[in-house]
């Protein structure tokens, strides 16, 4: 029998060395894992209220808002409404996990294996992390960043740079890319690809195709706004980007601070769009990685049994119409599909082979999974993998509420032959970024008028936005644009809604 | 793979505090009126506590584009037992609905917690020491002693072994001292040695290291430095309050209560200017005694009143215990203003000869019963008898109270920034 990793609830340094060695061999060995290095840090309950301050980060600019965030968190924890979470993990390389020094034993070998182990793999792998962030560079950028809004702040003052970034942070969740852009293009592949282009056209000349009437030519102003708009990179979703290149009086340096706020909105977007998967990947690891280390010996009984408690509280889902249900829980949805995978790769029924007939049998539970992690998001995930299983475990089922309707809200769908396909549909939309935040473009500027900024809000089943803080937005957007800001709500009838125009206020025309 | 694992606890804590200060600033007037509404409700012993306040949100919200209404998808557990084609009543199966995101109007006011400091801070921001004060704190200092480098010269009792030791290490080895074990090394050398010429050379070797062993002592003259210390002016950073008050059966609960309160307010706000302050209770009937805080306020006594007994009293511990030049004096009078008019003379010439040359403040409280407007109607012999002395110049401030909720604006009038009084009591 293997030795102890700890007895008790007692922890200390050696302890947690013991602890990482023995989750890694797990991670590594048994389950393939394929992580960054690990650095792993104990903190106090305050340096975790300061964390969550600056989402999470280790160092960030200083921002009232963060200020308002803490003294938020630091009332609710005072009082008792708020536990503080176990743990924080950055997705850097290396991966550091801060883990709360009030933790027992147990609770420190769970976080490590959860977050050093589960979350770190899913961040190295996942393609939206590969295609997004900058693991490596995250750090120094964000300590650029915050020396750069520090210089800003005694060159510029205070005042002005606290208005360029709340503007900036007010439009942060649409100040990213939501598609890979162009990529640089290598000049010697172009004069390759330049030259067979010639080469097919000599290959497929035919005279004929010069005596085919062609179509009338375009308009001058249809010309010339077709022109404006390629020449703005039009229609523009990222409203920073737009802002950053575009917005024709803005300082240098408050370009260079719509950028920080963009790249950091940029490196958060695919954790928005990962939760469930992020959350199933890691709590999954953790569960394989402690029942591995308890069959081992090296987790007494009464620890395990600790540990399962607190696992069991993790991926508790409430139902609807329990006073504590806020939503499915991204702990609980993605641990069960995850252990469902596992199932149906080792111990398929009739209804899996006929849903998932690629990975049905397959046996290679972890060779699955890996794939899994690396090559969905949540959307796609829940597309793919919900099974009726599971659809029947949670028991769930589609409300489709339309205000017009008198009778109340209809019960579309239930976890029922007929159901299932649809339940499914309805909840990866849920899980759609695309879907959740609102579609707001530029469309166009008015160059030879009075320069208003023209966006398209393009509602779906007729939500529109609220009021009051649209305003505000505007009013933010306008500041920086320096000119009128003009927001149409249009249905997908191209029928407008409602029309928003916003002034910029006088104060940062000086700006 | 190597894994590093830190202990992060002992950082320096408090990274949110600058955040945490850009929030305060930024929410100032909004707090500011938090405070002053949360210490309104307050014991004045409690306003030093610091605590929990409300403040509304809107100023501070951050606004993001949001969307709200249109027709619902959602996808929900626990389904027990609806079919398809179901509805559902929207406000009996009101925890279906409510079940949506969009909570964001949750939070229009914000509570939060605000330290000891940053209260009393924010309740006394726009309270300043009057201009007179000021000016003497600058005149009166102090000297004081400071560390200030080395010096060659010292008492023995100031030498820094450590500096000394340093520079005499640094001398050695620039002039080639030889060490201990170079000098062991060649008598190792001389005794394994075997061919005598060698040996010769080696001796003589041997006997140029000693003789240069002795020629650079180990520790000179030279590379001894003692501490050196210079004396500083030093701004007098400590303050005694003295609480005068007629105890006299004219005085009720009441009135004892106003004035408790006001000693209160001075103290903190002293309290946070001066390192160090004292308190010292002076009780007056017809005679005055210095008493605890305990039978300041609540001990019987009974008498008639004479103003000049305390002013006295006041001087006289001036004179025995703090010494004008090290402590800043401020001093608060509450009074129902009865006095008796054959003290009058004496008194006045007391506090403009003795009491208000040594003071920063002196500040006269008038205290009346609640509701006791009947004190506008003529005012009371130490009224005006201080009346006189200020339109004649002498640097007092007055004002009279009935309600305790008058008193916190009676003392900020007291203590604000363009202070009208003091302008006229400007010498």
């Amino acid at each position: 029998m293997t030795e102890r990793l700890f007895e008790g609830a007692d922890w200390d340094f050696r302890t947690l060395q013991r602890i990482t060695d023995a989750c890694e061999e797990v991670a590594l060995k048994d389950l393939g894992l394929d992580v960054y290095p690990n650095q792993i840090e104990v903190i106090t309950a305050e340096q975790m209220l300061d964390a969550y301050s600056s989402v999470g980060m280790p160092l960030f600019y200083k921002h009232w808002s963060f200020g308002k965030h803490f003294a938020y968190h630091e009332a609710s924890y005072r009082k008792g409404l708020m536990g503080l979470a176990y743990e924080i993990v950055i997705n850097s390389s290396p991966c550091i996990s801060y883990l709360m020094e009030e933790n027992t034993a147990t609770m420190q070998t769970l976080v490590i294996a959860h977050a050093a182990f589960g979350h770190n793999h899913f961040f190295k792998n996942n393609y939206l992390f590969k295609q997004w962030t900058d693991a490596d560079g995250i750090l120094d950028y964000l300590d650029f960043a915050k020396t750069y809004v520090m210089q800003c702040e005694d060159r510029y003052g205070r005042v002005e740079v606290e208005r360029t970034l709340d503007a900036a942070h007010a439009l942060m969740s649409h100040g990213i890319d939501r598609y890979p852009g162009k990529k640089k293009l290598d000049l010697r592949a172009e004069e390759k690809r330049a030259g067979r282009r010639r080469q097919h056209e000599e290959e497929v000349f035919n005279d004929l195709w010069r005596t085919v009437p062609k179509g009338a030519a375009k308009s001058r102003t249809a010309l010339s706004i077709e022109r404006r708009r390629k020449l703005l990179g039009l229609p523009q979703e990222n409203l920073l980007y737009f802002l950053e290149k575009s917005a024709p009086r803005l300082a240098p340096w408050q370009r260079e601070l719509l950028r920080i706020v963009r790249h950091i909105a940029q490196y958060f977007y695919p954790q928005s769009q990962t939760k469930v998967m992020n959350e199933g990947t890691a709590t999954y690891v953790h569960y394989r990685i402690m029942t591995k280390l308890h069959e081992q010996g090296r987790i007494s009984d009464g620890n395990f049994l600790e540990f399962l408690g607190s696992h069991t509280n993790v991926v508790f889902q409430p139902e609807f119409d329990d006073p504590r249900f806020s939503g499915f829980n991204p702990y609980a949805l993605g641990f069960a599909v995850m252990q469902d995978i596992e199932r149906i790769v080792t111990r398929p029924e009739d209804e899996d082979r006929e849903w998932f007939p690629d990975i049905a049998g397959k046996n290679d539970v972890m060779g699955v999974l890996r794939d899994v992690w690396a090559n969905y998001r949540d959307e796609s995930f829940i597309a793919q993998f919900l099974s009726p299983k599971l659809m029947r475990h949670f028991r769930m089922f589609h409300l489709h509420d339309d205000p017009e309707e008198r009778a109340g809200i209809r019960v579309d769908a239930i976890h029922d032959e007929r159901g299932f396909r649809r339940v499914r549909r309805e909840l990866a939309r849920q899980h759609d970024v695309g879907f959740i935040d609102a579609n707001i473009e530029v469309v166009d500027v008015d160059l030879s008028g009075d320069r208003r900024l023209i966006l398209h809000h393009h509602v779906i089943k007729g939500s529109q936005l609220n009021e009051t803080d649209a305003k505000r937005v505007l009013q933010h957007l306008a500041d920086l644009w320096t000119y009128d800001v003009a927001l149409i709500e249009v249905d997908s009838n191209d029928k407008v809604m409602r029309e928003y125009v916003v002034s910029p206020r006088p104060i940062s025309a000086v700006a | 793979m190597p894994i590093h694992i830190i202990d992060r606890r002992l950082n320096p804590g408090g990274k949110s505090l600058e955040n945490r200060q850009r929030f305060l600033r930024r929410a100032k007037s909004l707090v500011q009126g938090a405070v002053k509404k949360t210490s309104q409700e307050r014991d004045i012993k409690d306003v030093l506590e610091g605590g929990e306040v409300t403040i509304p949100l809107d100023g501070m919200h951050e606004p993001r584009f949001r969307r709200d209404g249109g027709t619902r998808d959602m996808v929900l557990p626990g389904n027990k037992k609806f079919i398809e084609g179901d509805y559902l009543q929207r406000s009996g199966q009101g925890s279906a609905k409510d079940s949506g995101p969009g909570e964001g109007d949750s939070e229009d006011a914000f509570r939060f917690v605000l330290s000891r400091d940053e209260f009393v801070d924010l309740f006394l921001d726009d309270l300043e020491l009057p201009d007179l004060a000021k000016r003497k704190i600058a005149q009166t200092e102090s000297e004081g002693i400071q560390r200030a480098g080395y010096t060659t010269s010292g008492s023995p009792s100031n030498i820094s072994v450590g500096r000394t030791v340093r520079l005499a290490l640094a001398r050695r080895i620039a002039l080639k001292r030889p060490r201990k074990d170079e000098i062991e090394e060649l008598e190792a050398a001389i005794a394994a040695c075997t061919d005598e010429d060698e040996r010769v050379m080696l001796l003589a070797q041997l006997e140029k290291l000693k003789a240069k062993i002795k020629r650079i002592p180990f520790i000179d003259p030279l590379d001894i430095r003692f501490r050196r210390f210079e004396t500083v002016p030093k701004p007098v950073a400590q303050a005694v309050m003295f609480c005068l008050m007629d105890v006299s059966g004219s005085m009720s609960e009441h009135m004892k209560d106003l004035a408790k309160r006001f000693y209160m307010l001075l103290y903190v706000f002293l309290k946070r200017r001066y390192k160090h302050v004292e308190i010292v209770f002076v009780r007056h009937t017809d005679r005055a005694e210095e008493v605890d805080e305990q039978t300041f306020f609540y001990g019987p006594a009974s008498g008639g009143t004479l103003v000049s007994s305390a002013l006295q009293a006041m001087h006289e511990i001036v004179r025995e215990r703090f010494n004008p030049s090290d402590w800043n004096i401020y001093a608060a009078q509450a009074s129902d203003g009865d006095n008796s008019y054959s003290d009058g003379e004496l008194a006045g010439m007391l506090l403009t000869d003795k009491i208000l040359p040594v003071c920063q403040f002196f500040a006269y409280l008038e205290v009346g019963e609640s509701g006791g407007s009947a004190f506008d109607l003529s005012d009371s012999s130490l009224w005006t008898l201080y009346e006189r002395l200020r339109n004649s110049g002498a640097p007092l401030s007055m004002r009279k109270v009935s309600e305790r909720s008058e008193i916190f604006p009676v003392f900020h009038d007291l203590f604000q920034r363009r202070e009208t009084a003091q302008e006229k009591a400007a010498p």
